[in-house]
């Protein structure tokens, strides 16, 4: 069943968040978000797959990380999903994304985002 | 060389999340326009108001609830809500000696065509360690300070069982209509950490 045409005309109404938040802080996570589906809706790959991925990229986070201490992403944790979904499926490659994300962040301006960080920091 | 934006101290993903996109169109892996509609629908289409009318109609038409009770998914499909994350769809009712709640241990499983995405609140992992250690001191933190004459059940949605709460129908809504009914019905309520006030 193709998911976007099963939601339906119906499901449409006027007030989305009338007793709700934004459904998403940042755009990025909406662009993440839109990705999973999009791929489980064209079949590239299953979303029980990706659903089990996320369940054990939250456990394994979890583990390593006291929530009271450190801010809870959820988006972050579906993204890691994503990307090694798409990674172990082949279809595409970690050095693809490394290497486009490194030129992107070359751009000189449009974007807010400081590489000033201190990398190398493992846990 | 900088490591990439994979570690803990990084601000964002933004940039790596653009970057798979771009790849994933470029290859036509992702169709834009169905990536967009997805967004879009959750953003400005898809939320608690379904779930709203749902509940709103198991108040006026018994034989409604029972449809409801008996077969979540297929009864939420007659009023035309049906879809990811719409499988599965399993109905509790709050009594007046039951109260039931719904966490996702796990991750975040959530009747997405009847309430839209999760809020945060849901997926962080307080709620989901707390409502199954203390679940009446959660509810009360929440704003629900129940009676200890009611029980509480909380009920771990997951792929094969996504748990929603028929609320209790607040007293002196007799009059109201079933439209007017929905428009009291919050996402809180159907998730089971309010109940439903005649406003």
């Amino acid at each position: 069943m193709a998911m976007i045409d099963s939601l339906g005309p119906e499901s449409k109404t006027p007030l989305p968040r009338s007793n709700g938040e934004l459904v998403f802080e940042e755009p990025w996570e909406s662009r993440a978000f839109g990705m999973a589906a999009a791929l489980a809706d064209q079949g590239v790959f299953d979303w029980t797959d990706f659903q089990h991925g996320l369940i054990a990229a939250i456990a394994e986070y979890e583990k390593d990380h006291d929530s009271i201490e450190t801010p809870y992403r959820y988006y972050e944790r579906w993204f890691a999903t994503l990307e090694s979904l798409v990674v172990n499926n082949g279809l595409l490659s970690k050095q693809d994304i490394d290497s486009l994300t490194e030129d992107f962040c070359k751009r000189p301006h449009g974007h807010d985002h400081h590489h000033d960080h201190d990398h190398g920091h493992t846990h | 060389m900088t490591e990439l934006p994979r570690s803990e101290d990084y601000p964002s993903p933004q940039i790596r999340v653009e970057a798979l996109e771009a790849l994933l169109v470029e290859r036509g892996l992702v169709d834009p326009n169905v990536l967009d509609g997805f967004i879009n629908r959750y953003v400005n289409d898809v939320g608690p108001m379904n779930g709203a009318k749902v509940v709103a109609k198991a108040w006026v038409d018994d034989d409604y609830r029972k449809r409801l009770l008996a077969d979540g998914t297929e009864a939420c499909k007659e009023l035309g809500f049906g879809g990811p994350q719409g499988e599965h769809i399993v109905v509790v009712e709050n009594t007046p000696e039951m109260h039931n709640m719904v966490v996702c241990t796990l991750c975040s499983c959530y009747p997405w065509p009847l309430l839209g995405l999760p809020p945060n609140w849901y997926k962080d992992p307080a709620y989901r360690a707390r409502s199954v250690r203390e679940p009446r001191a959660l509810l009360k933190e929440m704003g629900l300070d129940l009676p200890d004459s009611v029980e509480i059940t909380v009920w771990d949605s997951s792929a094969e069982n996504r748990y929603f709460i028929l609320p209790m129908r607040p007293e002196g809504t007799e009059g109201l209509s079933e439209d007017e009914l929905a428009k009291l019905v919050s996402r809180d309520a159907m998730v089971g950490v309010a109940q439903v006030t005649a406003g």
